[in-house]
Protein backbone atom coordinates (compact mmCIF):
# COMPACT_ATOMS: atom_id res chain seq x y z
CA UNK A 1 0.00 0.00 0.00
CA UNK A 2 2.75 2.14 0.85
CA UNK A 3 4.46 1.58 -2.47
CA UNK A 4 1.41 2.48 -4.48
CA UNK A 5 1.30 5.62 -2.69
CA UNK A 6 4.95 6.57 -3.23
CA UNK A 7 4.44 5.53 -6.85
CA UNK A 8 1.37 7.52 -7.26
CA UNK A 9 3.20 10.55 -6.25
CA UNK A 10 6.13 9.67 -8.37
CA UNK A 11 4.34 8.97 -11.44
CA UNK A 12 2.26 12.50 -10.84
CA UNK A 13 5.55 14.25 -10.57
CA UNK A 14 6.82 12.92 -13.45
CA UNK A 15 6.52 14.35 -16.94
CA UNK A 16 2.74 13.52 -18.53
CA UNK A 17 1.99 13.00 -14.58
CA UNK A 18 -0.42 16.15 -14.26
CA UNK A 19 1.09 17.43 -11.42
CA UNK A 20 0.89 21.23 -11.21
CA UNK A 21 -1.80 21.41 -13.65
CA UNK A 22 -4.40 22.16 -10.50
CA UNK A 23 -2.48 24.67 -9.27
CA UNK A 24 -2.03 26.74 -12.67
CA UNK A 25 -5.99 26.28 -13.23
CA UNK A 26 -6.20 27.50 -9.56
CA UNK A 27 -3.95 30.21 -10.42
CA UNK A 28 -5.92 31.04 -13.43
CA UNK A 29 -9.75 31.27 -11.91
CA UNK A 30 -8.42 33.93 -8.76
CA UNK A 31 -6.60 36.12 -11.64
CA UNK A 32 -9.98 36.08 -13.81
CA UNK A 33 -11.77 37.10 -11.15
CA UNK A 34 -10.66 40.58 -10.81
CA UNK A 35 -10.99 40.96 -14.03
CA UNK A 36 -14.70 39.97 -14.06
CA UNK A 37 -15.60 41.58 -10.98
CA UNK A 38 -14.13 44.84 -11.28
CA UNK A 39 -10.83 46.06 -9.21
CA UNK A 40 -12.81 47.46 -6.06
CA UNK A 41 -10.53 46.25 -3.48
CA UNK A 42 -13.09 46.12 -0.53
CA UNK A 43 -15.52 44.12 -2.83
CA UNK A 44 -12.95 41.81 -3.49
CA UNK A 45 -11.80 41.21 0.19
CA UNK A 46 -15.53 40.45 0.93
CA UNK A 47 -15.92 37.55 -1.87
CA UNK A 48 -12.45 36.34 -1.49
CA UNK A 49 -12.92 33.49 1.09
CA UNK A 50 -15.59 32.33 -1.52
CA UNK A 51 -13.76 32.76 -4.57
CA UNK A 52 -10.66 31.15 -3.04
CA UNK A 53 -12.14 28.19 -1.43
CA UNK A 54 -14.33 27.49 -4.67
CA UNK A 55 -11.16 27.63 -7.09
CA UNK A 56 -9.40 24.91 -4.81
CA UNK A 57 -12.31 22.80 -5.25
CA UNK A 58 -12.80 22.88 -9.09
CA UNK A 59 -8.98 22.63 -9.17
CA UNK A 60 -9.76 19.85 -7.24
CA UNK A 61 -12.05 18.16 -9.56
CA UNK A 62 -9.92 18.73 -12.37
CA UNK A 63 -7.53 15.27 -11.55
CA UNK A 64 -9.45 13.12 -9.98
CA UNK A 65 -11.00 10.92 -13.23
CA UNK A 66 -7.04 10.19 -13.14
CA UNK A 67 -7.13 8.63 -9.94
CA UNK A 68 -8.18 4.92 -11.58
CA UNK A 69 -8.45 5.89 -15.25
CA UNK A 70 -4.88 5.55 -16.09
CA UNK A 71 -4.05 2.84 -14.59
CA UNK A 72 -7.67 1.36 -15.50
CA UNK A 73 -6.91 2.02 -18.88
CA UNK A 74 -3.64 0.17 -18.88
CA UNK A 75 -4.42 -2.91 -17.18
CA UNK A 76 -2.76 -1.96 -14.02
CA UNK A 77 -5.61 -2.01 -11.84
CA UNK A 78 -6.85 -5.83 -13.26
CA UNK A 79 -3.65 -6.64 -11.32
CA UNK A 80 -3.87 -4.66 -8.89
CA UNK A 81 -7.17 -6.56 -8.39
CA UNK A 82 -5.83 -10.13 -8.55
CA UNK A 83 -2.89 -9.17 -6.33
CA UNK A 84 -2.74 -9.60 -2.31
CA UNK A 85 -3.58 -5.77 -2.06
CA UNK A 86 -7.43 -5.53 -0.63
CA UNK A 87 -9.16 -2.53 -2.96
CA UNK A 88 -10.09 -0.43 0.10
CA UNK A 89 -6.00 -0.25 0.80
CA UNK A 90 -6.00 0.24 -2.93
CA UNK A 91 -8.30 3.62 -2.56
CA UNK A 92 -6.99 4.59 0.31
CA UNK A 93 -3.10 4.59 -1.12
CA UNK A 94 -4.64 6.25 -4.07
CA UNK A 95 -6.90 9.06 -2.25
CA UNK A 96 -4.10 9.82 -0.21
CA UNK A 97 -1.43 10.16 -2.96
CA UNK A 98 -4.21 12.53 -4.68
CA UNK A 99 -4.26 14.62 -1.93
CA UNK A 100 -1.01 14.95 -1.61
CA UNK A 101 -0.60 16.11 -4.86
CA UNK A 102 -3.44 18.48 -5.13
CA UNK A 103 -5.06 19.28 -1.80
CA UNK A 104 -1.77 20.11 -0.03
CA UNK A 105 -0.31 22.60 -3.19
CA UNK A 106 -3.97 24.28 -3.37
CA UNK A 107 -3.95 24.75 0.51
CA UNK A 108 -0.72 26.18 0.36
CA UNK A 109 -0.99 28.28 -2.67
CA UNK A 110 -4.18 29.95 -1.48
CA UNK A 111 -3.20 32.47 1.06
CA UNK A 112 -0.51 33.38 -1.59
CA UNK A 113 -2.66 33.80 -4.22
CA UNK A 114 -5.55 35.54 -1.54
CA UNK A 115 -3.28 38.86 -1.59
CA UNK A 116 -4.31 39.07 -5.87
CA UNK A 117 -7.87 39.35 -3.81
CA UNK A 118 -6.93 41.59 -1.41
CA UNK A 119 -7.09 38.92 1.41
CA UNK A 120 -5.49 39.91 4.39
CA UNK A 121 -2.44 37.74 5.62
CA UNK A 122 -4.24 36.68 8.72
CA UNK A 123 -7.33 35.46 7.43
CA UNK A 124 -4.98 33.72 4.95
CA UNK A 125 -3.84 31.86 7.41
CA UNK A 126 -7.51 30.51 8.36
CA UNK A 127 -8.05 30.06 4.85
CA UNK A 128 -4.74 28.14 4.68
CA UNK A 129 -5.36 25.76 7.50
CA UNK A 130 -9.42 25.52 6.27
CA UNK A 131 -8.30 24.03 3.45
CA UNK A 132 -6.01 21.68 4.94
CA UNK A 133 -8.64 20.08 7.14
CA UNK A 134 -11.20 20.68 4.02
CA UNK A 135 -9.43 19.04 1.19
CA UNK A 136 -8.73 15.35 2.18
CA UNK A 137 -12.55 15.19 1.84
CA UNK A 138 -12.46 16.56 -1.52
CA UNK A 139 -9.87 13.84 -2.29
CA UNK A 140 -11.46 11.14 -0.68
CA UNK A 141 -15.03 11.79 -1.84
CA UNK A 142 -13.38 12.31 -5.20
CA UNK A 143 -11.52 9.01 -5.61
CA UNK A 144 -15.15 7.08 -4.11
CA UNK A 145 -16.97 8.97 -7.61
CA UNK A 146 -13.84 7.83 -9.32
CA UNK A 147 -14.08 4.13 -8.15
CA UNK A 148 -17.78 4.63 -9.33
CA UNK A 149 -17.44 5.72 -12.41
CA UNK A 150 -15.06 3.21 -13.85
CA UNK A 151 -15.32 1.85 -17.29
CA UNK A 152 -17.76 4.35 -17.96
CA UNK A 153 -16.68 5.53 -21.62
CA UNK A 154 -16.39 9.58 -20.99
CA UNK A 155 -17.18 9.53 -17.59
CA UNK A 156 -15.15 12.43 -16.61
CA UNK A 157 -18.66 14.57 -16.18
CA UNK A 158 -20.81 11.85 -14.87
CA UNK A 159 -17.84 11.78 -12.27
CA UNK A 160 -18.29 15.64 -11.59
CA UNK A 161 -22.03 15.72 -11.84
CA UNK A 162 -21.81 12.62 -9.19
CA UNK A 163 -19.06 14.21 -6.90
CA UNK A 164 -20.14 17.76 -6.85
CA UNK A 165 -23.29 17.96 -4.55
CA UNK A 166 -20.88 15.78 -2.01
CA UNK A 167 -18.72 18.81 -1.91
CA UNK A 168 -21.59 21.54 -0.60
CA UNK A 169 -21.20 20.92 3.12
CA UNK A 170 -17.01 21.13 3.00
CA UNK A 171 -17.52 24.33 0.76
CA UNK A 172 -19.64 25.79 2.97
CA UNK A 173 -17.71 25.26 5.90
CA UNK A 174 -14.58 26.10 4.92
CA UNK A 175 -15.93 29.26 3.10
CA UNK A 176 -17.89 29.98 6.42
CA UNK A 177 -14.45 29.94 8.63
CA UNK A 178 -12.58 32.11 6.86
CA UNK A 179 -15.12 34.66 6.36
CA UNK A 180 -15.56 34.60 10.22
CA UNK A 181 -12.06 34.96 10.17
CA UNK A 182 -12.09 38.26 7.87
CA UNK A 183 -14.65 39.69 10.68
CA UNK A 184 -12.84 39.00 13.36
CA UNK A 185 -15.14 36.34 14.73
CA UNK A 186 -14.77 32.92 16.16
CA UNK A 187 -14.36 30.51 13.11
CA UNK A 188 -13.35 27.31 15.42
CA UNK A 189 -17.04 25.67 15.66
CA UNK A 190 -16.29 25.81 11.36
CA UNK A 191 -12.99 24.39 11.20
CA UNK A 192 -14.26 21.83 13.44
CA UNK A 193 -16.96 20.76 11.39
CA UNK A 194 -14.71 20.53 8.40
CA UNK A 195 -12.28 18.65 10.18
CA UNK A 196 -15.76 16.40 10.79
CA UNK A 197 -16.58 15.78 6.98
CA UNK A 198 -12.58 14.91 6.48
CA UNK A 199 -12.73 12.07 9.49
CA UNK A 200 -16.30 10.83 8.44
CA UNK A 201 -14.83 10.33 4.52
CA UNK A 202 -11.65 8.79 5.95
CA UNK A 203 -13.50 6.25 7.80
CA UNK A 204 -16.86 5.36 5.28
CA UNK A 205 -15.69 6.07 1.97
CA UNK A 206 -12.89 3.34 1.80
CA UNK A 207 -15.31 0.92 2.38
CA UNK A 208 -17.87 2.36 -0.05
CA UNK A 209 -15.21 2.64 -2.40
CA UNK A 210 -13.32 -0.87 -2.00
CA UNK A 211 -16.80 -2.25 -2.63
CA UNK A 212 -17.36 -0.03 -6.04
CA UNK A 213 -14.01 -1.08 -7.09
CA UNK A 214 -14.67 -4.94 -6.77
CA UNK A 215 -18.39 -4.62 -8.59
CA UNK A 216 -16.59 -2.61 -11.14
CA UNK A 217 -13.48 -5.02 -12.05
CA UNK A 218 -15.56 -8.16 -11.76
CA UNK B 1 -4.04 -26.44 -6.80
CA UNK B 2 -6.44 -25.52 -9.18
CA UNK B 3 -10.12 -27.31 -9.55
CA UNK B 4 -12.74 -26.13 -11.77
CA UNK B 5 -16.20 -27.82 -11.76
CA UNK B 6 -19.31 -27.20 -13.91
CA UNK B 7 -17.72 -23.97 -15.06
CA UNK B 8 -19.92 -21.56 -16.89
CA UNK B 9 -18.65 -18.79 -18.37
CA UNK B 10 -20.57 -15.48 -19.93
CA UNK B 11 -19.28 -12.59 -21.22
CA UNK B 12 -21.59 -9.55 -22.12
CA UNK B 13 -24.63 -11.94 -20.46
CA UNK B 14 -24.23 -14.21 -23.17
CA UNK B 15 -22.51 -17.52 -22.09
CA UNK B 16 -20.07 -18.81 -23.44
CA UNK B 17 -18.41 -22.19 -22.14
CA UNK B 18 -20.50 -24.21 -20.25
CA UNK B 19 -19.89 -27.69 -17.88
CA UNK B 20 -16.27 -26.83 -18.16
CA UNK B 21 -14.03 -29.55 -15.84
CA UNK B 22 -10.56 -29.77 -15.13
CA UNK B 23 -7.88 -29.96 -12.66
CA UNK B 24 -4.32 -28.96 -12.29
CA UNK B 25 -1.91 -29.89 -9.93
CA UNK B 26 1.22 -28.33 -8.58
CA UNK B 27 4.05 -29.01 -11.37
CA UNK B 28 1.82 -29.01 -14.17
CA UNK B 29 0.98 -26.93 -17.52
CA UNK B 30 -2.48 -26.44 -18.86
CA UNK B 31 -2.51 -25.19 -22.01
CA UNK B 32 -6.07 -23.99 -23.36
CA UNK B 33 -6.75 -23.72 -27.26
CA UNK B 34 -9.48 -22.90 -29.13
CA UNK B 35 -11.17 -20.20 -31.37
CA UNK B 36 -11.07 -16.34 -31.19
CA UNK B 37 -14.59 -15.60 -29.10
CA UNK B 38 -14.89 -19.22 -27.52
CA UNK B 39 -14.61 -17.76 -24.09
CA UNK B 40 -10.44 -18.46 -23.35
CA UNK B 41 -10.05 -14.70 -21.85
CA UNK B 42 -13.36 -15.04 -19.74
CA UNK B 43 -12.59 -18.84 -18.37
CA UNK B 44 -9.22 -16.99 -17.86
CA UNK B 45 -10.83 -14.14 -15.79
CA UNK B 46 -13.25 -15.87 -13.79
CA UNK B 47 -10.18 -18.53 -12.73
CA UNK B 48 -7.77 -15.27 -11.69
CA UNK B 49 -11.32 -13.82 -9.80
CA UNK B 50 -11.55 -10.79 -12.07
CA UNK B 51 -15.12 -12.00 -13.11
CA UNK B 52 -17.92 -13.81 -11.59
CA UNK B 53 -18.74 -17.45 -13.12
CA UNK B 54 -22.16 -18.22 -14.13
CA UNK B 55 -22.49 -21.40 -12.38
CA UNK B 56 -19.78 -23.86 -11.50
CA UNK B 57 -16.85 -23.76 -8.76
CA UNK B 58 -13.34 -22.61 -9.27
CA UNK B 59 -11.00 -23.95 -6.27
CA UNK B 60 -7.71 -21.73 -6.33
CA UNK B 61 -5.48 -20.06 -4.72
CA UNK B 62 -5.93 -16.91 -3.14
CA UNK B 63 -3.86 -14.90 -5.35
CA UNK B 64 -2.73 -16.16 -8.67
CA UNK B 65 -0.21 -14.14 -10.99
CA UNK B 66 -2.64 -12.79 -13.94
CA UNK B 67 -1.26 -11.64 -17.16
CA UNK B 68 -3.77 -10.48 -19.44
CA UNK B 69 -3.66 -8.53 -23.01
CA UNK B 70 -2.38 -5.28 -21.08
CA UNK B 71 0.89 -5.62 -19.52
CA UNK B 72 0.13 -2.87 -16.82
CA UNK B 73 3.24 -0.74 -17.06
CA UNK B 74 4.10 2.42 -16.52
CA UNK B 75 5.57 4.58 -19.25
CA UNK B 76 7.37 6.86 -17.13
CA UNK B 77 8.96 4.35 -15.14
CA UNK B 78 11.79 2.26 -16.21
CA UNK B 79 11.81 -1.00 -16.56
CA UNK B 80 13.50 -1.87 -13.55
CA UNK B 81 11.10 0.37 -11.33
CA UNK B 82 8.04 -1.43 -12.73
CA UNK B 83 9.30 -4.74 -11.42
CA UNK B 84 10.12 -3.71 -8.32
CA UNK B 85 7.18 -2.21 -7.54
CA UNK B 86 5.25 -5.14 -8.84
CA UNK B 87 7.52 -6.99 -6.45
CA UNK B 88 6.84 -4.68 -3.48
CA UNK B 89 3.29 -5.24 -3.85
CA UNK B 90 3.64 -8.96 -4.09
CA UNK B 91 5.87 -8.87 -1.28
CA UNK B 92 7.90 -11.61 -4.09
CA UNK B 93 11.40 -12.31 -4.84
CA UNK B 94 13.69 -9.35 -6.20
CA UNK B 95 13.91 -8.38 -9.56
CA UNK B 96 17.27 -9.13 -10.63
CA UNK B 97 15.85 -13.28 -11.25
CA UNK B 98 13.11 -12.22 -13.49
CA UNK B 99 15.85 -9.42 -15.25
CA UNK B 100 18.44 -12.94 -15.75
CA UNK B 101 15.35 -14.86 -17.16
CA UNK B 102 14.05 -12.36 -19.69
CA UNK B 103 17.61 -11.22 -20.40
CA UNK B 104 16.19 -7.62 -19.68
CA UNK B 105 19.04 -6.36 -17.44
CA UNK B 106 20.72 -3.91 -20.69
CA UNK B 107 16.93 -2.66 -20.67
CA UNK B 108 16.71 -2.07 -17.41
CA UNK B 109 17.08 1.63 -16.57
CA UNK B 110 14.74 2.32 -20.01
CA UNK B 111 11.55 4.34 -19.68
CA UNK B 112 8.95 1.07 -20.36
CA UNK B 113 7.40 3.60 -23.01
CA UNK B 114 10.57 3.29 -25.14
CA UNK B 115 9.65 -0.20 -25.14
CA UNK B 116 9.07 -2.45 -28.18
CA UNK B 117 6.36 -4.49 -27.91
CA UNK B 118 8.13 -7.52 -27.57
CA UNK B 119 10.05 -5.92 -25.03
CA UNK B 120 6.91 -4.57 -23.29
CA UNK B 121 5.42 -8.31 -23.52
CA UNK B 122 8.77 -9.66 -22.04
CA UNK B 123 8.51 -6.86 -18.80
CA UNK B 124 5.48 -7.92 -18.11
CA UNK B 125 6.07 -11.63 -18.03
CA UNK B 126 9.06 -10.87 -15.94
CA UNK B 127 6.17 -9.44 -13.82
CA UNK B 128 4.69 -12.83 -13.16
CA UNK B 129 8.14 -14.19 -11.75
CA UNK B 130 8.45 -11.30 -9.27
CA UNK B 131 4.64 -12.44 -8.08
CA UNK B 132 5.62 -15.16 -6.31
CA UNK B 133 2.47 -16.83 -6.83
CA UNK B 134 2.53 -20.24 -7.30
CA UNK B 135 -0.78 -20.09 -9.99
CA UNK B 136 0.34 -18.68 -13.20
CA UNK B 137 -2.48 -17.54 -15.13
CA UNK B 138 -1.49 -16.27 -18.70
CA UNK B 139 -3.44 -15.10 -21.78
CA UNK B 140 -1.96 -15.76 -24.64
CA UNK B 141 1.74 -15.14 -22.82
CA UNK B 142 3.63 -15.19 -26.61
CA UNK B 143 1.88 -12.68 -28.17
CA UNK B 144 4.94 -10.01 -30.29
CA UNK B 145 7.23 -12.29 -28.97
CA UNK B 146 10.08 -13.63 -31.29
CA UNK B 147 11.10 -17.04 -31.50
CA UNK B 148 14.40 -16.78 -29.16
CA UNK B 149 11.95 -15.30 -26.85
CA UNK B 150 9.28 -17.48 -26.69
CA UNK B 151 12.22 -19.70 -25.79
CA UNK B 152 13.29 -17.87 -23.04
CA UNK B 153 9.86 -17.88 -21.86
CA UNK B 154 9.31 -21.70 -22.43
CA UNK B 155 12.52 -21.84 -19.72
CA UNK B 156 11.25 -19.52 -17.21
CA UNK B 157 7.90 -21.69 -17.34
CA UNK B 158 9.64 -24.49 -17.21
CA UNK B 159 11.52 -23.78 -14.20
CA UNK B 160 8.53 -22.24 -12.32
CA UNK B 161 6.40 -25.83 -12.71
CA UNK B 162 9.67 -27.60 -11.18
CA UNK B 163 9.75 -25.87 -8.14
CA UNK B 164 6.10 -26.53 -8.02
CA UNK B 165 4.21 -24.20 -9.35
CA UNK B 166 1.50 -24.51 -11.97
CA UNK B 167 0.21 -22.42 -14.93
CA UNK B 168 -2.75 -22.35 -17.06
CA UNK B 169 -2.12 -20.89 -20.49
CA UNK B 170 -4.30 -19.55 -23.32
CA UNK B 171 -2.38 -19.62 -27.20
CA UNK B 172 -3.26 -19.97 -30.91
CA UNK B 173 0.45 -21.09 -31.43
CA UNK B 174 1.87 -24.19 -30.50
CA UNK B 175 4.25 -23.82 -27.14
CA UNK B 176 6.16 -26.60 -28.09
CA UNK B 177 5.98 -27.80 -24.25
CA UNK B 178 6.56 -31.26 -24.29
CA UNK B 179 4.82 -31.79 -20.30
CA UNK B 180 2.41 -29.54 -21.32
CA UNK B 181 -1.45 -30.83 -21.39
CA UNK B 182 -3.71 -29.83 -23.58
CA UNK B 183 -7.55 -29.12 -23.68
CA UNK B 184 -9.79 -27.63 -26.51
CA UNK B 185 -12.29 -25.54 -25.20
CA UNK B 186 -14.46 -26.01 -28.16
CA UNK B 187 -16.29 -29.03 -26.66
CA UNK B 188 -17.41 -27.09 -24.11
CA UNK B 189 -18.61 -24.19 -26.23
CA UNK B 190 -22.37 -23.25 -25.31
CA UNK B 191 -24.79 -24.32 -27.33
CA UNK B 192 -26.84 -22.22 -29.45
CA UNK B 193 -24.25 -19.94 -30.21
CA UNK B 194 -23.75 -19.85 -33.80
CA UNK B 195 -24.47 -17.04 -36.18
CA UNK B 196 -27.88 -15.24 -35.41
CA UNK B 197 -29.32 -18.47 -33.05
CA UNK B 198 -28.87 -16.25 -30.03
CA UNK B 199 -31.20 -13.61 -31.73
CA UNK B 200 -33.77 -16.68 -31.91
CA UNK B 201 -33.30 -18.32 -28.67
CA UNK B 202 -34.61 -14.83 -27.29
CA UNK B 203 -37.72 -15.62 -29.37
CA UNK B 204 -38.17 -18.43 -28.14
Amino acid sequence: MIQLFWRDIGLSVRSGGGFGLALIFFLIVVILIPFALGPDQAALAKVAPGVLWLGALLACLLSLDRIFGLDFEDGTLDLLATSPLPPEAVYIAKAAAHWLTTGLPLSLAAPVLGVLLNLEFETGKVLCLSLVLGTPALSLIGAFGASLTLGVKRGGLLLSLLVLPLYVPSLIFGAQAVRLAGQGLAYDVALVLLSAISLGAAAILPFASGAALRINLR
Amino acid sequence: MLQVSNLSVARGGMTLLCGVDFSLSAGQILVLRGANGLGKTSLLRCIAGLQNPVEGQIIAPETVAYSGHADGLKGQMTVLENLAFWASIYRGPSPDVALDAYDLHALADRPAANLSAGQKRRLGLARMQVSGCALWVMDEPTVSLDADNVALFRAALARHVQSGGAAVITTHIDLEIASAQLLDLTRFKARGLSGSSAFAEALE
